[in-house]
């Protein structure tokens, strides 16, 4: 198992899991932040998984960086194989095209297909969740088809729409607050993807399955974000 | 309860930040200089993460709706209270009705304005920092505008007139001010792709003066100073980032990563700010220049853990002194 530890300044160490993105070391990471959310180690303040690492946030009062790395390197040795990790699935409705997606003809064009195909190929992909960062909730999304695959803009726009869905090289995802940004756009979804007042704000976690629906914008306005309410 | 009177370039409500959300993308926020603010703090008589108001640069007029406590500390924003210069790194007693004003920034950047009972906003996933760009937290998610009335939490009438009475009588009772440097030497290890750096940056970074940037904000201070390369260029992997992370993206001008950083980053880390001289990179102003020196992991845990047992005793020394 090829795990390093190096520190990230003063408070906080990064446990490198892989050296490359792929299943295994994604599995490791659910693993290990699973294992540090049901027992966090009294000397944590917080962790921050992301594609190959995790970083633990700590309190040097509590314990210094060796103390910190031999309980993880601890913690990592038991960290069986046995430990489930289910993946949910989150279904996201699309609305494509239109003032929603200004550049979905640009990815069509861009990849010799029409603005239909794109979309049919943007619903059929199954994706998941690698990571969060970035923005509250803004899910960093693989698994999408390169016949789609779009450059980013030269310029990034100034104001994106919260809930814009987008395409950059091979990736796809969702801006879930307004934020400058250089992706394609190409529609926008009626969920909420950052729920601050959630105890957690984030719709999406590392590791969901994801899908993606196509709506209409008919569809979209009469969207009730109620679960218990019934959706087109 | 506070009274704005007066537009500020910024002045927003700060803890010590949001912990335990930065996984599902949420900024921590809080203080840009975490130790001014939990002075201001224990000198009114609040814990240390009580909400403070943190005052950029020019700052506001505070009209004061009742009796009560406050201190400033952090930078010199050169405070008045009724036109009178208002001493900072101590407590003030202030009457319904004073108002505090702002001059000429003296020295450093941020002041932050403790009051008895603390800044008392809801919290918002369990701080009360303002995280501007989503709009929540702190005070309607933004920076104070004139008319604004900012609530204070209450604490009961017998302890505030003993605060008072304190304020009054310990007239020359202060703590020791931090000094904010002109053209400060900030501690920093070395960051956790230092190696990918060539030779030459590897050495100028320790050896040359940066300058901060006008394009610098509580995300980050953007550095203009020599260039910075690394030796092969690489696409690395995403990964988190800290307070005080000092990362150089390809136009080779570094950023140190401030209170609302986001949580994770791409480029090349070639350094970390040590905890403890946060503070003094936070109080730079736009224009002031920094040189950064060498120090080890196991010298900057130390630094830290000496400053908290400071604290510790800043604590002990103020609760022996209200016990008398």
């Amino acid at each position: 198992m090829n795990t390093s530890f190096s520190p990230l300044g003063d408070q906080a160490i990064v446990i490198e899991l892989g050296t490359e993105i792929n299943e295994e070391t994604e599995k490791k990471i659910r693993r290990l932040s699973t294992l540090l959310e049901s027992r966090p180690p009294e000397w944590m303040i917080e962790f921050i998984p992301a594609f190959i690492t995790v970083a633990v946030f700590y309190d040097p009062c509590a314990a210094t960086y060796s103390k910190v790395q031999e309980e993880l390197a601890e913690l990592l040795a038991h960290l069986g194989e046995e430990l489930a990790v289910e993946s949910r699935t989150v279904e996201i409705p699309v609305c494509y095209g239109g003032e929603f997606g200004p550049d979905l003809e640009f990815v069509a064009q861009h990849n010799g297909l029409t603005a239909r195909e794109v979309i049919d190929i943007h619903t059929s992909g199954s994706y998941s969740v690698h990571m969060i960062g970035f923005a509250p909730g803004f899910p960093f999304i693989g698994g999408m088809s390169e016949k789609i695959a779009a450059p980013r803009r030269d310029s990034p726009r100034l104001r994106i729409p919260e809930r814009t869905v987008g395409i950059a090289g091979m990736q796809t995802g969702v801006y879930p607050i307004e934020t400058p940004g250089g992706w394609q756009l190409i529609g926008r979804t009626p969920l909420r993807l950052f729920r601050p007042e959630n105890d957690i704000p984030s719709l999406l976690q590392a590791g969901d399955k994801v899908v993606f629906r196509e709506i209409s914008e008919t569809d979209y306005h009469a969207w009730k974000e109620d679960p218990n309410a019934e959706n087109p | 309860m506070l009274k704005i009177l007066k537009n500020s370039l910024q002045t927003t409500v700060q803890d010590l930040g949001r912990s335990g959300f930065q996984k599902y993308g949420v900024i921590a926020s809080g203080a840009m200089d975490p130790y001014a603010h939990r002075l201001a703090n224990l000198l009114v008589g609040n814990k240390e993460q009580a909400a403070t108001l943190e005052i950029t640069l020019v700052g506001p007029a505070i009209e004061f709706i009742e009796d009560t406590v406050i201190a400033l500390c952090g930078g010199d924003l050169s405070p008045k209270l009724d036109g009178q210069a208002a001493p900072m790194w101590r407590m003030l007693s202030v009457k319904k009705g004073n108002t505090l004003t702002f001059g000429e920034p003296r020295v450093g950047a941020r002041c932050y304005l403790a009051i008895a009972g603390g800044i008392d906003v809801p919290e918002v996933m369990g701080s009360r920092s303002t995280y501007m760009r989503a709009g929540i937290g702190g005070f309607q998610g933004r920076s104070l505008e004139k008319g604004d009335e900012v609530p204070v939490g209450q604490i009961s009438r017998q302890r505030l007139s003993s605060l008072m009475q304190e304020a009054e009588n310990d007239s020359d009772w202060l703590l020791p001010p931090v000094r904010y440097f002109e053209e400060p030497v900030i501690r920093m290890m070395a960051g956790r792709q230092f190696d990918l750096f060539d030779g030459a940056s590897k050495k100028r970074i320790f050896q040359e003066a940066f300058a901060v940037s006008s394009n610098s904000d509580r995300m980050g201070y953007r550095l203009e100073g020599p260039h910075l390369a690394l030796e092969n260029p690489a696409e690395l992997i995403s990964e988190a980032v800290a307070f005080g992370s000092v990362q150089v993206p390809v136009d080779g001008n570094p950023i140190v990563l401030l209170a609302d950083r986001q949580t994770t980053g791409g480029y090349p880390k070639i350094g970390q700010v040590a905890s403890v001289d946060l503070p003094l990179i936070s109080q730079l102003k736009p224009g002031q220049q920094l040189r950064f020196k060498e120090i080890s992991l196991a010298d900057a845990q130390q630094r830290w853990i000496e400053q908290e047992q400071s604290i510790r005793q800043i604590k002990a020394a103020i609760k022996l002194k209200r016990e008398e």
